[in-house]
């Protein structure tokens, strides 16, 4: 891996290599949970957050544990059994601790557990080999990508509420199409900065 | 080999961690120690909290009527709470009116008990319990309908109003695998307190009338709970009677008729019940026989669907056209409805009609 600043990784994470318009990742939610912006916002955040700490998990646990064993194959496995473990223990620490979180976010946690976004961040961070920081930078802005990307969903799809859309087309039909347009849209950021 | 090795312990031994911390959060930050429940102002409850309001009361041995077991997708379970419950969830949104929302009506299976909590419930669910009951007797009393008769366990009582209804468990069979409870009227006297008798109607891919028309056999054990119900016979009342009911609708009428039979009540009674041909009437001979025996009391079947050949003497078409001839003035009267939504509805503007006051008619909707 060439050197590349962390930051750069961080905004191509966000804008170029966006998780839902250029890896199609963490759809699941991303199409149930954008019908408001405040719940969207929500579940973005929540990502986010266990996407930084997941994928430094991951990153500690493949490097200090499986590579010294030899045991890469198996990150899969244990890749999803930390984020399972690690949002359950989140989900019980902010029902206890910040009720008020809990009730803005508390459904959503589960979400998280499959969504593939997370998943996937920390299977990239592998396969391009990023270092340590590069890894926080790819997976925070991975996480501001994909809540800037539900939220936008979200916004637009407020405002179909008053459009007249083919009845065959209404819900996840529609917002498909849209998220194929955003994406199209999104290459324009193309030409800022290229990671792989 | 030594490679099976290495992985199957690196695996257990990461598995292992995360379920070592998880157990130590679920104890620590998970603990919610000891709350106080205080139900309707006077009863005092100490439990662990943590735990579902629903699951947490049923521990305490009171029974919130629940169909689906706490997964929050049949939204009986609902429970007035007026401190500590926290606010109310999406997942609670969609089952709720805007009134029952400002009231404080929460869904007990999806509100948490984690700090000390007031709810309000109906007195009479202290009355609830659960019970274990052999089948004694199964008999098909239409094509669609079987009357199930259950013994309760030796020394076990049950006391309800005749009207009510009970939870019956349906137990995972091949075909089914989730246990769930549907609701059924009891159609024995409330007198007999070791028998309950329900009315069962087949619903194709229903999960409990399939298990108690294809599975259930004399002499299985089943479980239940309850009595449950507002609809019931109003015994201080000295109004004469209208009932009208239709398919296992029959079931509360029949415990009402059998109650009152036995107790010898001194008030006139009518009963019509709707169907469709012969073949849907159910126990004639019995209402026969009560015609003789009871104070005053009428039996009025009204078919919708017969032909000639049906060589049918009584009334035809819907219950409301009988109603039309047999009743007068309604305002001696009150009404007890069991049935469909549709048929109670034509019922209730029948009835008002004929005068008898809107409060006064009490009914029971069957989804």
């Amino acid at each position: 891996m060439i050197e590349v600043n962390p930051m750069v990784i961080f905004f191509a994470a966000i804008f170029t290599n966006n998780m839902i318009f250029s890896n199609f990742l963490g759809m699941c939610s991303y199409i149930a949970v954008s019908k408001e912006i405040p719940t969207a916002l929500g579940l973005g955040t929540a990502v986010t957050f266990v996407l930084a700490c997941t994928t430094i998990i991951n990153y500690l646990v493949y490097y200090y544990i499986l590579v010294p064993l030899g045991l890469e194959y198996l990150r899969f496995i244990v890749f999803i059994l930390s984020i399972a473990a690690f949002v359950q223990l989140l989900e019980m620490i902010v029902e206890r601790y910040l009720p008020n979180l809990y009730y803005a976010l508390g459904i959503f946690l589960p979400l998280i557990t499959v969504n593939c976004a997370i998943l996937g961040v920390s299977l990239f961070m592998i396969i391009r080999k990023y270092d340590f920081l590069q890894s926080i930078g790819f997976s925070i802005g991975s996480g501001i990508g994909w809540t800037l990307a539900i939220v936008a969903l979200a916004g637009i799809r407020q405002k179909l509420k008053r459009a007249s859309i083919p009845k065959g087309l209404e819900g996840a039909g529609i917002s498909l199409i849209i998220t194929g347009l955003m994406a199209l849209a999104f290459i324009g950021f193309s030409g800022i900065v290229q990671i792989q | 080999m030594n490679q099976i090795i290495i992985t199957t312990v690196s695996i257990s031994a990461i598995s292992a961690i995360f379920a070592f911390l998880l157990t130590i959060a679920e104890r620590t930050i998970g603990n919610y120690g000891e709350v106080n429940i205080t139900i309707n102002d006077d009863k005092k409850l100490t439990v662990n909290g943590g735990s579902s309001l629903l699951s947490t009361l049923i521990e305490e041995k009171i029974f919130i009527p629940s169909a689906c077991g706490g997964k929050g997708t049949c939204g009986y379970c609902k429970v007035k709470v007026l401190e500590g419950g926290g606010p109310i969830l999406p997942t609670e949104i969609p089952f709720m009116t805007e009134e029952e929302i400002k009231k404080g009506i929460r869904l007990s299976c999806q509100c948490k008990v984690k700090q000390d909590i007031k709810i309000e419930i109906p007195e009479e669910l202290f009355n609830v319990k659960e019970y274990t009951a052999v089948v004694e007797e199964m008999e098909d009393v239409t094509s669609v309908i079987k009357r199930v008769k259950l013994r309760l366990a030796e020394g076990e009582e049950i006391n309800f109003k005749p009207g009510q209804y009970i939870q019956f468990k349906a137990p995972k069979y091949e075909g089914n695998d989730e246990e769930v409870y549907r609701a059924y009227s009891i159609a024995s006297s409330p007198l007999d307190k070791n028998h309950i008798e329900l009315f069962i109607g087949y619903v194709p891919n229903g999960i409990c009338t399939t298990y108690v028309h294809k599975y259930l056999k004399v002499g299985d054990k089943v479980q239940l709970n309850g009595p449950y119900g507002d609809f019931y016979f109003q015994e201080d009342s000295q109004r004469e009677i209208v009932m009208v009911a239709a398919g296992t609708g029959i079931a509360p009428i029949l415990s009402i008729l059998r109650y009152m039979k036995e107790k010898d009540i001194k008030r006139k009674a009518t009963f019509f019940f709707g169907a469709r041909t012969p073949a849907d009437l159910m126990l004639t001979d019995f209402f026969k026989e009560l015609e003789e025996t009871m104070y005053d009391f009428k039996y009025v079947p009204t078919l919708s669907r017969v032909t000639e050949e049906h060589n049918w003497q009584g009334e035809r078409g819907r219950v409301n056209v009988a109603i039309e001839k047999y009743l007068e003035n309604g305002d001696n009267k009150e009404a007890y409805l069991c049935g469909n939504k549709a048929m109670i509805e034509t019922m209730v503007t029948a009835l008002t009609a004929k005068g008898i006051p809107e409060e006064l008619i009490y009914f029971d909707k069957f989804d």
